[in-house]
């Protein structure tokens, strides 16, 4: 009996994993094209929810319609967070593009409590049965949803970026930015779509957990730490560490609830600094060598 | 010198301008904020080094002073002494253990020490008070005379951190800020001059924690009542931004971060909900647009010495040109 609630903690820490690695997914793609972190990333998660919301449950349009909504919408704003502000930056310094985008941060906050107001939300589940049951197992299949999407979100990511001109283009400019424009590749636009991408894949986030958790304005910042934590602790810019990193810290998380549930954040954060004390460089990372 | 002395003038005369509490109130939070980023930005604009985790620092000196008075009954300048010389040690061997990680890594070390302490803070409740906080604080007395009131903690706040201010324009403009600033622009370089790359940046970590946790505890003593509220990663955040803001390259640029940003949030109420918006955006619009943040703006052209408290060949934060190492 108490293996099955076990197995629930860690179902339901596995499925928060897999929105952390979608969200650490979002770090990792804009750390690739820019070298930056992008503190905004947590808001367009709450943006893809909240959008979402509003076409199924204002509007009563089908669900294919909110997702597509959702992941439109987030991927607009992580475009124009590039193109507005960073890339009118008059600095290319690193610390200075990470602290812009704190005040996007900000922005989007104020914005979206504006448009939603300071309600928490809950998205209604995907599928119409509640949970799926064998004898006293019982599970809410939108756990299945939310793992089953970011694996495939991840696939079609490592298609893209493995077997498509435009991925090719963007992992180019990732490598060498000088050299790529050299090669005809449009920079700017191929730093632009990463943002992009990277909205894309925090408002898909939003969707697969609108369901589960309630979200208000101010949830992207912990989330997004929780991703950012997650991309860290696989190895920052790596698609597999980000995966594994997610996936990682949410079983954490949900082992730490079954043990101790005020304490779980405790036992994420705690390990977190142990692995990076050990490993600097993240689980999955490579050590960079570093020249003059 | 010049700079320090016409600035200490003007902190100490402004009292008789303001007498509204209120206003004294924000101007002692300016000066506990300026105490918090002039550490900064020593660590930020000298070493080259981010934190995001100062939040905990200031906690340890606050709840560490506020609960040494409370539990094993100690004068207030005892525990304030106590929970400095505690928190500058915990400082100076995390310092040792985390320094060694770089850029988001180093980010996501100091936010789990901020977020862990906060965490603790919130959940050991029958200890710190919880969420809702410690009240009691008994305030800072000198023989008969206690500092409770607002003006009387102005002058206690600025005092010291004048005090510091002094302290490190003097350390800043010798050879500890320009081995700093060597280490910024180059760390292997740095260390191929044998400069100890390592002891510098854990000394300026632990300097900054120090002054961090002293802010602490002149707060806890001025309000008498804390919470983890105030110690959260956003004051971690918000200290880090005003850093940036004044400008990463000179205290005077930590000082002035301080005293624009502390009383915004106040002077955006005007705009009632969308408050946080126009936050947001004076943000990104000074970043954006005035990268080497408020202290390179005109200011120069008016008081051209104001920056040479700090070498003038490391203006800019660019670090050193070559010249500086002819010697």
């Amino acid at each position: 009996m108490d293996l099955l609630i076990l197995c629930q903690f860690v179902l339901a820490g596995l499925s928060a994993g897999a929105v952390y690695a979608l969200i650490a997914l979002g770090f990792s793609v804009v750390h690739n094209a820019t070298g930056i972190v992008n503190f905004a990333q947590g808001d367009f998660l709450v943006v893809g929810a909240f959008v979402a919301y509003s076409v199924l449950v204002s509007w009563g349009l089908p669900y294919w319609v909110a997702f597509l909504a959702a992941v439109f919408t987030a991927a607009l704003v992580g475009f124009l967070l590039e193109r507005w502000a960073l890339s009118r930056s008059r600095s290319k310094e690193i610390l200075l593009l990470v602290f812009i985008t704190v005040g996007a941060s900000i922005f989007l906050r104020g914005l979206i409590k504006e448009i939603w107001g300071k309600r928490p939300f809950v998205l209604p589940p995907i599928s119409e049965t509640r949970e799926i049951s064998w004898a006293t197992f019982a599970i809410d299949p939108q756990y299945f949803w939310i793992i089953g999407i970011t694996l495939l979100a991840f696939a079609s990511l490592h298609f893209f970026f493995r077997h498509t001109l435009w991925g090719k283009a963007i992992r180019a400019v990732a490598i060498d930015a000088e050299a790529a424009a050299l090669m005809g590749i449009p920079v700017p636009w191929a730093v632009a779509a990463s943002f992009a991408l990277a909205g894309a894949l925090g408002g898909l986030a939003g969707v697969l957990i609108g369901p589960i958790w309630p979200l208000s304005f101010e949830s992207g910042v912990h989330i997004g730490l929780k991703g950012f934590a997650a991309a860290v602790l696989g190895g920052y810019g790596s698609f597999g560490g980000a995966l594994l990193g997610g996936f990682l810290l949410g079983l954490l998380e949900g082992l730490g609830a079954y043990f101790t549930s005020s304490l779980k954040n405790l036992i994420a954060y705690g390990i977190l600094l142990l692995v990076l004390l050990l490993r600097p460089q993240g689980l999955l990372g490579e050590k960079v060598q570093e020249r003059l | 010198m010049k700079a320090f002395i016409v600035f200490s003038i003007f902190v100490l005369l402004l009292p008789l301008l303001v007498t509204n509490p209120y206003y004294l109130n924000v101007l002692a939070f300016v000066g506990l904020y300026s105490l918090v980023t002039l550490g900064l930005s020593v660590f930020i604009g000298y070493a080259g080094q981010i934190s995001l985790g100062h939040g905990a620092f200031y906690a340890l000196g606050a709840y560490g002073s506020a609960l040494l008075g409370i539990y094993c009954p100690l004068n207030p300048w005892l525990a304030s002494l106590i929970a400095l010389l505690w928190t500058s040690l915990l400082a100076w061997f995390l310092g040792y253990f985390i320094l060694r990680l770089k850029g988001h890594y180093l980010v996501m070390a100091t936010l789990a020490v901020n977020l862990i302490i906060y965490i603790l803070l919130v959940e050991l409740e029958e200890f710190t008070g919880g969420v809702s906080g410690l009240p009691g604080i008994t305030p800072f007395c000198l023989f008969s005379f206690c500092f409770a009131d607002d003006r009387s903690n102005y002058y206690l706040i600025w005092g010291v951190t004048l005090f510091f201010l002094w302290g490190i324009l003097r350390l800043l403009g010798g050879r500890i800020g320009r081995e700093l600033k060597a280490i910024k622009a180059s760390e292997q370089a740095a260390r191929a001059l044998g400069i100890p790359v390592v002891r510098y940046k854990v000394a300026a970590f632990t300097f900054s924690a120090f002054l961090a946790a002293l802010a602490g505890t002149l707060y806890a003593h001025y309000l008498t009542f804390i919470s983890p509220k105030s110690f959260d990663i956003f004051y971690s955040v918000e200290v880090v931004t005003m850093v940036l803001v004044g400008g990463a390259g000179s205290p005077w640029g930590a000082l002035l971060g301080a005293f624009f940003l502390t009383p915004l949030p106040q002077v955006l109420e005007f705009f009632e909900e969308y408050k946080d918006i126009f936050y947001g955006m004076v943000l990104m619009l000074i970043l954006i647009f005035c990268p080497e943040g408020l202290v390179s703006l005109n200011i120069r052209a008016h008081f051209g010495d104001i920056r040479s408290g700090t070498d003038p060949n490391m203006r800019q934060g660019k670090g050193i040109r070559p010249r500086s190492f002819k010697a």
